[in-house]
């Protein structure tokens, strides 16, 4: 190796190893901010589950402003067109625009979701956490009455919900988020009791924190990951469980569309036209997918023992 | 504070029933002791002599299903039967503990200078900026080295000794009055051991604080506190100045666990003495003294009830009825 190529490779490696100085001083102190975002643009879940739901919720924003053809007007004489120039994934049984109908039935399953999980949450994780400081006979009341509701499946309440109500997207909605405010009960319940019987917060206690300061600061922060990962399941738990109820007519109501209903139609012409069924499968398999690995990665990027630098 | 000479604490005979899925097990009987400001205490006793539950009993962290009976007193009021709400306000203020595993006291989601900092606002009306630097003196004090840089760390990102420095950093943000250390050096190397028992000697001298050292090592507890209590079978079986108590050991159990202790020097294939038999089940205590089935001088009337503690010298009591056989010249078996 000629001596020119390697006096001007030393440089090199100074700066780099200067690079690599500064980066670790960044690591401590007020950096940790901007340090987030750095991690989570290399890290490939994040970065992938965050695009596809990011599709997802695209698609149902655009579908506000613009879809390339009303997803209401029925057109029985151009219905089940394969796709074309003009309708580029083709039309449904009632000659209705596929693509269209994707971008209209996202906003339903986005709020389904949304709105459903975040009634199982902020009632789960509230019963959930008030379990586990109590104790006794509070922890007792809650999760017996989390059995209960457990014992209904969600098409039974909504069942249920829709006699009293009637039919539709709240009830289902309703319904959906009330199934699941026991299942994130019981995941909070049982991750704050193992975060209760940790020495740091008996720590906290010496330090003369009362139990509900002990949940905010120590409990939660800590069970933040597994409450995220049981979200994105749930959420796609719901969007499943619409569709069902879409099929028993309690759900989304004709003529708003949503992938559900868009599947459950597709069910009767599976031999005429499979594809049919395919596109809002399709659809629903990348928005689970997309929170999924959304999830995994929130998961990674928010516990401070995994964030290392790579 | 009336006076220099009233007890700062005093804990007058000290009961503590914890539910267990055996029965009703009695932790912790007859425990009494008094500590005035800036006095050493030592409790020493293998695992499961009531140790840590009277460290708990006065920290007031027993389960809500503990029974507590007897009296402690802080300053002359009472603490046992405080609302938790009032016992808040102490702990961690008045009375802050430092506990055996470093590894855990420490949340992991939080940064080490969050964690120091969290007592002094909790306690004291200071704002965060001040209990930021407040915290940073408090780790430069334990000697964490560059605390300014590493004040945003995590715990993960210390070693098992720095971040025994980091709870204790944290259990003396506010100046309590007491400290209760809990076996603060078990899960520790031996060579990092002395530092912080230096660093925990510094401090409560340099403070003016009261300390209760918990410990199940002779030589710790022998080096550390000016008395010390012997527990077995949740009763002080010995207790005195701590020279006073190793010069002339008066309990059988005392003696034993002085054989028991390994030696440097001793002969390659030398075997560690031990104490014959078991620690009893404190769901399940023997009437009399508890330490009468290994004990190798019991008769008839130790099994008959629980022993009165003997004055044997100044401020040095054995909770047995035969010193005048195991004080006698060697003890026994020795």
């Amino acid at each position: 190796m000629p001596s020119s190529t390697r006096a001007s490779r030393w440089p090199t490696c100074e700066r780099a190893a200067d690079r690599i100085r500064r980066h670790r001083g960044n690591r401590t102190g007020r950096a940790a901010a901007t340090g987030f975002w750095r991690r989570a643009l290399r890290h490939r879940s994040f970065v992938l589950g965050a695009v596809l739901s990011l599709l997802v919720l695209g698609a149902a924003l655009l579908s506000l402003v613009w879809t390339p053809w009303s997803a209401y007007d029925i057109d029985v004489a151009s219905k089940l067109h394969p796709p074309s120039a003009a309708h580029w994934l083709g039309t449904d049984v009632l000659g209705r625009d596929i693509v269209s109908l994707l971008l209209v039935g996202a906003r339903s399953t986005i709020m389904v979701g949304v709105i459903a999980v975040g009634i199982g949450l902020s009632f789960g994780v509230g019963l959930g956490l008030i379990a586990a400081a109590r104790k006794g006979w509070t922890e007792e009341l809650i999760m017996r009455m989390s059995d209960f509701t457990f014992a209904f499946p969600a098409v039974l309440s909504a069942i249920m919900l829709a006699a009293v109500a009637g039919p539709g997207m709240v009830t289902s909605i309703t319904a959906i988020g009330i199934f699941q405010i026991p299942t994130f009960v019981r995941v909070t319940r049982g991750s704050a009791n193992a975060i209760w019987a940790r020495e740091f917060v008996l720590a906290a206690r010496a330090a003369g924190k009362g139990s509900f300061r002990i949940t905010i600061e120590h409990v939660l922060p800590n069970i933040l990951s597994i409450l995220i990962v049981q979200a994105t399941i749930q959420f796609a738990l719901a969007i499943l469980a619409e569709a069902a109820l879409s099929y028993l007519g309690l759900g989304t109501q004709p003529p708003q569309p949503s992938w559900g209903r868009m599947l459950n139609d597709a069910q009767t012409l599976l031999f005429q036209s499979p594809m049919l069924a395919v596109y809002p499968g399709a659809a629903i398999a990348i928005a689970v997918l997309g929170l999924n690995l959304l999830g995994d990665g929130l998961r990674d990027l928010l516990d401070p023992r995994l964030a290392r630098e790579r | 504070m009336a006076d220099g000479d009233a007890p700062l604490i005093e804990v007058k005979n000290l009961g503590v029933t914890l539910n267990t899925s055996r029965g009703p097990a009695q932790a912790v009987r007859g425990v009494s002791f008094a500590l005035r400001r800036g006095e050493t205490l030592g409790l020493v006793g293998e695992s499961g002599c009531g140790k840590s539950v009277t460290a708990l009993a006065l920290m007031g962290l027993l389960p809500d299903s503990a029974v507590i009976s007897g009296s402690i007193r802080l300053d002359g009021a009472e603490l046992v039967g405080l609302p938790d709400s009032a016992y808040c306000k102490l702990r961690g203020n008045r009375i802050s503990m430092i506990f055996q595993e470093p590894m855990t006291a420490l949340n992991p989601m939080h940064t080490i200078g969050h964690q120091v900092a969290e007592p002094l606002l909790r306690h004291t009306g200071v704002s965060a900026a001040q209990a930021r630097q407040e915290a940073i003196a408090l780790l430069d004090r334990v000697g964490l080295p560059d605390a300014s840089k590493r004040v945003d760390a995590y715990p993960h990102q210390f070693s098992g000794g720095q971040r025994q420095r980091i709870t204790i950093a944290m259990a003396l943000a506010c100046q309590p009055d007491v400290l209760i250390a809990d076996e603060p050096t078990t899960a520790l190397d031996v060579t990092i051991q002395g530092q912080i028992l230096d660093l925990i000697a510094d401090l409560v001298a340099e403070r003016g604080m009261s300390m209760i050292l918990i410990s199940h090592d002779l030589g710790v507890i022998a080096e550390n506190v000016e008395r010390m209590m012997v527990m077995y079978g949740g009763t002080v079986v010995e207790s005195g100045e701590t020279n006073a108590v190793f010069t002339r050991m008066g309990h059988p159990y005392t003696q034993g666990l002085f054989r028991a202790r390994p030696r440097l020097g001793a002969r390659k294939g030398t075997r560690l003495k031990t104490i014959a038999g078991t620690v009893p089940e404190l769901a399940d205590l023997p009437a009399g003294c508890t330490f009468a089935d290994r004990c190798a001088i019991a008769e008839a009337r130790c099994r008959a009830a629980l022993p009165a503690v003997v004055d044997v010298g100044a401020a040095h009591g054995v909770r047995c009825i035969r010193t005048d056989v195991s004080m006698a010249a060697g003890g026994v078996g020795a």
